[in-house]
């Protein structure tokens, strides 16, 4: 007797079709896995032996072989028990090979029977999805995600039993005991828990955020200790624009093969990732073996906040450098290479010297040599992409008794919105969708001072306060300050803000020669 | 030793005995008055060295009279490096008059004349913005007047000086706590070189003397001693600047101190000084004319000339030469030019300030950093990376 599954598999981001096939054949009694099948897949013989007979199925006595095609690719995974399963109860001739038409199923299965979660589900069903698989068994605690994608049947098993009693019913009784999802639960954002209204002054801070935010552009906050830096930080999602159905599929699937995706369904929020700063570049970049998603790209559509920036050690922060370019990360390995997405809103936040109060000359005493050795640890390479550096003041305690409520998060989100929605008209038909994106070569095609901004910008290079290769930034930021002005023009006050963002940097390269 | 070959014979010698361990300026000129001439030093028996020193010193003697005398002197002749030792004309008469006057001073480039007028600035290395620009502006008025600048080329005040006094086309020396033929700090590589080119670096250390920290109390005596008055611009309670305006009072130098804040920790030290009676400098101008009438008054005319005129402006009322710009400012950026001050802040605490002035505090984070470059491209503000102060006074 023979037959085949329906099933899936995951190489780096990318999902693709298997086809699990099952015989059983008169010989020995013995159960052969064949296939490229990675330690954990050849482990399935004996989950599935022991979880069938355990639900009182008992195997035939006879030579079980299974078969994973394409059988060139190296299969990696739990997911693959459900199917081997299911492949095996058709053998027995327990329902026809009908039933299993346009039907993929994916699980990992326990010793008692139980089905259990299995990582990148999401990718996995889309792809099939494309391969015009239409209905899919998977373990219970995937359904929702499952059902996030639209046009399909989810039936989420809790055991293997379930599977039987799906695989034998016919279509009404399916349909009243396995009710399709057909609307995953959404969670309402977590609005109103952090919001911009509970940070006292900071007014530059706050709207540099806005800014950074509106045009997806680099960020760095510098300042004293107790600042509010991280505070201002936390709540840059809040202002974000919410992710589109595209972007929520983009970043749950990878949250999916990372097997980080916690609620019923999919991403709703952008994400807001705050590292360690012991962090090692491999779980930055990703890595391991066989490679997985790191935090770079599991921060994609969303926030990468490195606190304390300098303390990073300086192989993570190199790694920076290729995903801020190319907004994806690429991984080898000797059996292949992989590409993940990491398109990610840096976020930094840093002390100005290694006491923290330059230039406080009182509190400070910080030689220029130690400041020096301290901001020489974030590269040039990496400075040269972040397009903001903003300073944030010390608050004194009086400052916080008398500060009134700043403007709160759904205010400067709308500003925000406005801001995305002027881009997006502006960009349409092109690969770009934020300012912040836009290469040097093609800042001049979208951006245009008017004739006053041209003298401003001529009078600013004379007092030296822009240098040729500033240019295409504060071109690129006053784009995103107009936007968020509402102007289509780029005007005196729109270039002054971005010279103003960019003017931190000069305290790295001339560390003040004297 | 009156004749110019008869010293240049000499020099190698005088090299080698400025290099013996343990024989200080002042042994060392002994010797030099008892035998003679350096090479009668280096030719001397054992018994009538003893006779002039004790006997640890005389094992440091013997030892460093097996040494080659020659090989060390030409390769410092190689790098233009000239020793000057204190018989030779060229040596600077008012080092001679210091207490512990050196034997002999190290120069590349060249040494200050004798009726050179000259001032010292000195201060922190972690100096202020209003350091810097008060540094820079004394040292450009100085130079402007041909009054030589003298410091020890440190960062901070002492290189902010130099560069400002070259930059005005005046003439600057510095006096280094390690060999002439090392550039200390190393960042200060431009400077060095520029100072070798039209004035001079000293040290009364040979070449290729590494700088070590204790060699640097004993060279401020020198940045003094060369000096006719000590410019303190920033001092912190405790500090090396304070050893040079001791060993200034020591030597009988004038000392001119310009005062700070009473909250900045960089001018306790000034303050302090001004407090136990030290000359007050309030502004280039001023403290030019009072040294041409006390120190400089027998100075001889043509150096007067340039200070004469300079007097007369003062007397007409511009006491800050240079410094006063009557330019004409729109009443908002008065208002912003008032709250901004020498020490440099955060664009955040200047929106603080002007939510509390009347006509500022209507404008929106983008307008005040408008007016605020507006007025960085006019030359008044300076932008310290995102941390922004007054460039010059208003």
């Amino acid at each position: 007797m023979f037959s085949a599954v329906n099933t899936g598999g995951i190489r780096g981001m990318d999902a693709y079709p298997v086809r699990v096939e099952v015989d059983l054949s008169r010989g020995l009694p013995c159960f052969e896995l064949v296939g490229s099948a990675g330690n954990e897949v050849k482990e399935a013989r004996e989950r599935v032996q022991i979880a069938l007979k355990n639900e009182g199925v008992a195997l035939p006595v006879s030579k079980i072989t299974v078969n994973l095609s394409p059988a060139d690719i190296r299969k990696e995974g739990t997911g693959y028990d459900l199917p081997i399963a299911a492949g095996l109860l058709a053998c027995m001739g327990m329902f026809p090979a009908s039933a299993f038409q346009n039907t993929a199923f994916l699980g990992e299965l326990a010793l008692n029977g139980e089905v259990r979660r299995i990582n990148g589900v999401l990718p996995i069903v889309i792809a099939l999805k494309k391969a015009g698989i239409d209905i899919f068994l998977v373990p219970a605690a995937n359904a929702g995600e499952c059902a996030a994608v639209p046009g399909i049947r989810t039936v989420g098993l809790k055991s293997v039993r379930e599977l039987i009693d799906y695989l034998k019913a016919d279509e009404a009784e399916r349909c009243r005991c396995f009710p399709p999802y057909t609307k995953w639960k959404t969670e309402k954002a977590e609005a109103g828990k952090k919001d911009f209204a509970q940070v006292c002054g900071q007014e530059s801070a706050k709207r540099a955020a806005e800014v950074a935010a509106a045009g997806f552009h680099h960020l760095m906050l510098a300042g004293a200790p107790g600042t509010g830096k991280t505070m201002i930080a936390e709540r840059i999602p809040g202002i974000l624009p919410p992710m589109s159905e595209e972007e929520k599929l983009e970043v749950s699937a990878i949250y999916s093969i990372a097997g980080k995706l916690e609620s019923e369904g999919l991403m709703e929020n952008r994400p807001f990732l705050a590292p360690h700063h012991t962090v090692s570049p491999q779980a930055m970049a990703g890595g391991g073996r066989i490679p997985r998603p790191g935090l770079l790209s599991l921060a994609h559509r969303g926030i990468l906040f490195l606190d304390e920036m300098p303390e990073f050690s300086s192989a993570v922060l190199e790694v920076l450098r290729q995903p801020m370019e190319e907004r994806r990360v690429h991984i080898d390995r000797s059996h292949g290479s992989y590409t993940y997405p990491a398109d990610f809103m840096l976020v930094c936040a840093m002390n100005p010297c290694p006491c923290g109060y330059f230039p406080d000359r009182n509190r400070c005493n910080c030689s220029p040599a130690d400041i020096r050795r301290y901001l020489g640890r974030i590269s040039g390479p990496i400075l040269d992409r972040i397009d903001m550096i903003t300073e944030a003041a010390p608050v004194a305690v009086k400052d916080l008794y008398e500060a009134k409520a700043g403007e709160d998060t759904d205010t400067i989100r709308q500003r925000v919105l406005q801001a995305r929605e002027r881009q997006q008209f502006r960009y349409r038909g092109s690969r770009y969708r934020f300012n912040g994106e836009l290469p040097g070569s093609e800042v001049k095609k979208y951006c245009f001072p008017t004739f006053d901004g041209q003298r401003f910008l001529e009078q600013m290079e004379e007092a030296g306060q822009i240098s040729a290769r500033a240019f295409h930034k504060i071109l690129r930021l006053a784009r995103t300050t107009a936007d968020l002005a509402g102007s289509e023009e780029i005007g005196q006050a729109h270039l002054a803000e971005a010279i103003c963002y960019n003017s931190g940097r000069r305290r790295f390269w001339n560390q003040m020669a004297m | 030793m009156q004749k110019k070959e008869e010293i240049q014979a000499q020099q190698p010698f005088a090299h080698w005995l400025n290099r013996v361990e343990g024989i200080g300026g002042a042994w060392a000129r002994r010797l030099v008055e008892v035998f003679g001439t350096p090479e009668e030093v280096y030719r001397a028996s054992e018994k009538s060295l003893l006779a002039v020193v004790g006997s640890s010193r005389l094992e440091e003697l013997l030892k460093a009279q097996k040494n080659e005398v020659y090989e060390a002197y030409e390769s410092m002749e190689r790098d233009n490096i000239v020793f000057i030792p204190c018989y030779h004309p060229d040596y600077p008469k008012r080092l001679l008059q210091i207490p512990d006057s050196p034997f002999g001073v190290y120069v590349k480039g060249r040494v200050l004349k004798d009726c050179e007028r000259s001032v010292a600035i000195v201060g922190a290395r972690n100096c202020s913005a209003y350091g810097r620009y008060v540094a820079d502006a004394f040292a450009r008025e100085l130079a402007k007047e041909g009054v030589a600048v003298i410091s020890g080329m440190a960062k901070g005040i002492d290189g902010v000086a130099q560069n400002g006094a070259l930059a005005a086309g005046g003439r600057t020396y510095a006096v280094l706590g390690c060999g002439v033929d090392i550039c200390y700090p190393a960042s200060h590589e431009r400077l060095y070189e520029e100072i070798c080119r039209t004035g001079g670096v000293l040290s009364t250390y040979p070449p290729k003397t590494a700088p070590t920290p204790k060699l640097f109390p004993p060279r401020n005596r020198i940045i003094s001693g060369l000096s006719d008055a000590v410019l303190v611009v920033e001092a912190r309670q405790k500090s090396g600047t304070l050893i040079t305006v001791d060993m200034a009072l020591e030597q009988g130098r004038e000392v001119y101190v310009v005062p700070g804040r009473i909250t900045d920790r960089l001018s306790d030290g000034c303050n302090r000084l001004l407090l136990q009676g030290a000359g007050m400098a309030i502004s280039p101008a001023q403290m030019i004319k009072e040294l041409s009438e006390t120190v400089w008054r027998s100075c001889p005319q043509e150096a007067q000339d340039g200070a004469d005129s300079r007097v007369k402006d003062v007397a007409a009322g511009n006491t800050e030469t240079g410094i006063t710009a009557a330019e004409k400012y729109s009443g908002q950026e008065k208002a912003l030019l008032s709250l901004l001050d020498f020490y440099p802040i955060s664009m955040e605490q200047i929106y603080i300030m002007a939510q509390n002035e009347k006509l500022l505090c209507g404008l929106k984070l983008p307008q005040l950093m408008e007016l605020l470059l507006k007025l960085i491209a006019r030359g008044m503000v300076a932008d310290e990376g995102g941390y922004y102060g007054l460039k010059k006074p208003i």
